[in-house]
């Protein structure tokens, strides 16, 4: 597919209901063009995740992804041996009177007996989009690690050799900054910060997901969720709560927003019960 | 644009040469003429963190509105104070202290604030030589051993060399050090004991510099784990008190708090709070910040200098808005209490 400017890149996304800003659609136009990993930061539900998915669905490339957490290894990102089958391969051979060990070594560390984790599965899948999801939970050895593997797109597995990638998959790394990423991996990758989007961003995210979705109810959430995020709150609500709590709404059938349906359905936006008790006892909804 | 990149930098964008270089590199697919292709290039090249983008923003108007930005843009005024005027003098008042066992015995149990220089230099000599030890956390990593789970990966090449599974090999979790979230107070009121605290931090971070976090905590939260690195300790504390802008102002406790819990993660993590809680800020956010805040850490600590006189009640509001959400209240006036600091970080499961 060619794609050959920032505002082509968000026609395309739009056409998959994903609307971008201009600074987005630019980091991910460029991403592509450059073969460079786009890391998006920014706070839970402003639309990181949701990107990579729409880029997936653009190119029609499948979307393979990596959940970080702490303690994530390489056995988990990479690659694993799939050891059953080994020593079933072994056991065969030995009934079978095979006892060459150089050649039953070369056998069992086949291509077919690895199996391929995430990274492993981007570096083979062409094309392909990986989604690095939340690398700041992830330990920061781990960080080095996928440094490496971003660099050049090739995994060396000692008993096999280097698997390397024809064509780089698209790889978005996400981030909630829950701590600082190690700037060796933010050099490698473009840096966009994502805020939550403005007023009319928003009732046109809302109207665009949500085609039953009435405007006046689009631009009444739109406006109460900004009015919720300079509350002070633990967990300020994102684009995909706001989008959540609509849906909320519309399935009890609601045409506008009023103070009682918006208090029941609170639990889809807030997701802590100080936020909800703090906004309830506010009177936020009562005036919006 | 290099030149661009140069301004940048002046103003504290960490834009290396490797980023100018992405920077040229995106230009070249984009459109060079528009001024929106121009700075979003920029920007997703050049910043790293969201700190990064409201000086990018006032340096990219700066440079191309014509006119260069002010090389090292006005930082806040900072105030340096250094610390018992670095090493040297404390080396030579160490003299003065006899180092016989029950001197030493009295002046580990003595408030360091009452302290005379030479006697305090001993105390911080000490505190250096502490070995501060600290409770282990079951990791991921797994080594080699006698039971746990199956290495398979052994047992397969074992397999192959022997042409039969002889013997099943084992492997089981490492354990690493848990982390030590360290917050110093470096407000007035902590004064008298803010160096001896940052000597202590001192001592955690060399011991373990990978799991232990320090910050210091006034009017606001500025992270010193990478100033107390230095394995001297002077050395380290003259770097630190050269970071901390805020030194001797107010405290702003809960503000703080929220800060350190938006931006990094606690979970799991043993959390030392030395402060007296002088809290200028509101005492209800400061008691809600303390919730979230034992909600995820492991363990949280609260040394208080105040604690270690005998008549001490903790009265203060932000004390009292804190006390229901931690753990242990100790006592951080001596070398003594710093001891049995140390210990109870070794060891933190053990009660109270």
């Amino acid at each position: 597919m060619d794609i050959e400017s920032p505002a082509k890149l968000a026609d395309l996304l739009d056409q998959h209901a994903y609307l971008a800003d201009e600074g987005l659609s630019t980091a991910a136009f460029l991403a592509l063009r450059m073969g460079r990993p786009l890391f998006l930061e920014g706070e839970a539900g402003v639309g990181k995740t949701e990107l990579a998915k729409t880029m997936a669905l653009m190119l029609d490339a499948p979307l393979i992804r990596l959940q970080c957490y702490e303690g994530l290894d390489a056995a988990q990102a990479l690659y694993d041996w799939d050891f059953a089958r080994q020593l079933l391969h072994l056991k065969a051979a030995e009934a079978a009177g095979i006892t060459d060990a150089g050649r039953l070594e070369g056998e069992i560390y086949d291509r077919r007996f690895l199996i391929a984790r995430p990274l492993l599965r981007a570096i083979e899948t062409d094309p392909a989009v990986l989604l690095v999801d939340e690398i700041d939970r992830a330990d920061d050895e781990f960080e080095a690690f996928l440094l490496e593997v971003l660099s050049d797109f090739t995994i060396s597995v000692p008993e096999l050799g280097t698997i390397s990638a024809r064509t780089p998959p698209v790889v978005v790394v996400t981030s909630n900054r829950t701590r600082e990423v190690h700037d060796a991996l933010k050099r490698r990758c473009l840096y966009h910060w994502l805020e939550h989007p403005s007023f009319e961003r928003e009732v046109a995210i809302l109207l665009r997901r949500l085609p039953e979705c009435t405007e006046a109810l689009a631009r009444q959430v739109a406006s109460t969720a900004a009015r919720l995020r300079e509350h002070g709150l633990v967990k300020p609500p994102g684009i995909a709560e706001t989008l959540d709590w609509t849906e909320a709404l519309l399935t009890l059938g609601a045409r506008d927003l009023d103070p009682g349906l918006a208090a029941v359905t609170l639990g889809a936006a807030l997701k802590y019960r100080e936020d909800v008790e703090k906004v309830l006892g506010s009177g936020v909804l009562g005036r919006a | 644009m290099t030149g661009f990149a140069r301004t940048l930098r002046a103003a504290g964008v960490g834009a290396d040469h490797e980023r100018t270089q992405n920077l040229l590199k995106a230009l070249g697919h984009l459109d060079v003429a528009r001024r929106e292709d121009v700075y979003w290039a920029g920007r997703l090249t050049l910043c790293a963190t969201p700190d990064d983008l409201p000086r990018y923003d006032r340096c990219f108007a700066a440079y191309f509105g014509g006119r260069r930005a002010v090389r090292g843009l006005t930082r806040a005024a900072t105030v340096t104070r250094h610390l018992a005027g670095g090493e040297g003098e404390g080396e030579r008042g160490q003299e003065a202290v006899l180092a016989t066992a029950s001197p030493l015995e009295v002046l580990r149990q003595r408030d360091v604030a009452a302290l005379s220089e030479a006697e305090r230099a001993e105390v911080h000599r000490m505190l250096a030589l502490l070995r501060a030890r600290r409770e282990r956390r079951l990791s991921r990593r797994l080594a080699p051993s006698r039971r746990g789970r199956l290495d398979q990966r052994r047992t397969v090449r074992e397999a192959l060399r022997k042409g039969d599974v002889a013997r099943l090999r084992h492997r089981d979790r490492t354990t690493r050090p848990r982390k030590v979230v360290l917050l110093v107070d470096v407000s007035g009121s902590m004064a008298p004991y803010a160096e001896t605290v940052l000597r202590f931090a001192h001592a955690m971070a060399r011991t373990e510099p990978r799991a232990t976090r320090v910050y210091s905590i006034g009017t606001r939260l500025t992270p010193i784990s990478v100033e107390l690195r230095h394995r001297d300790p002077g050395t380290a504390l003259a770097e630190v008190s050269k970071a901390i802008p805020d030194w001797s102002g107010g405290t702003r406790l809960g503000e703080e708090l929220r800060e350190l819990l938006t931006r990094t993660s606690v979970r799991g993590a043993i959390v030392v709070v030395a402060s007296d809680g002088w809290e200028r800020g509101d005492p209800a956010l400061l008691g809600e910040q303390m919730a979230r805040l034992a909600r995820q850490a492991r363990r949280v600590i609260w040394v208080n200098p105040h604690k270690g006189h005998e008549d001490y009640q903790p009265l203060t509001g932000g004390m009292r808005a804190a006390l229901p959400f931690i753990d242990d209240l100790v006592a951080g006036h001596s070398l003594a209490a710093f001891e049995e600091l140390s210990e109870r970080l070794s060891d933190a499961r053990r009660p109270a």
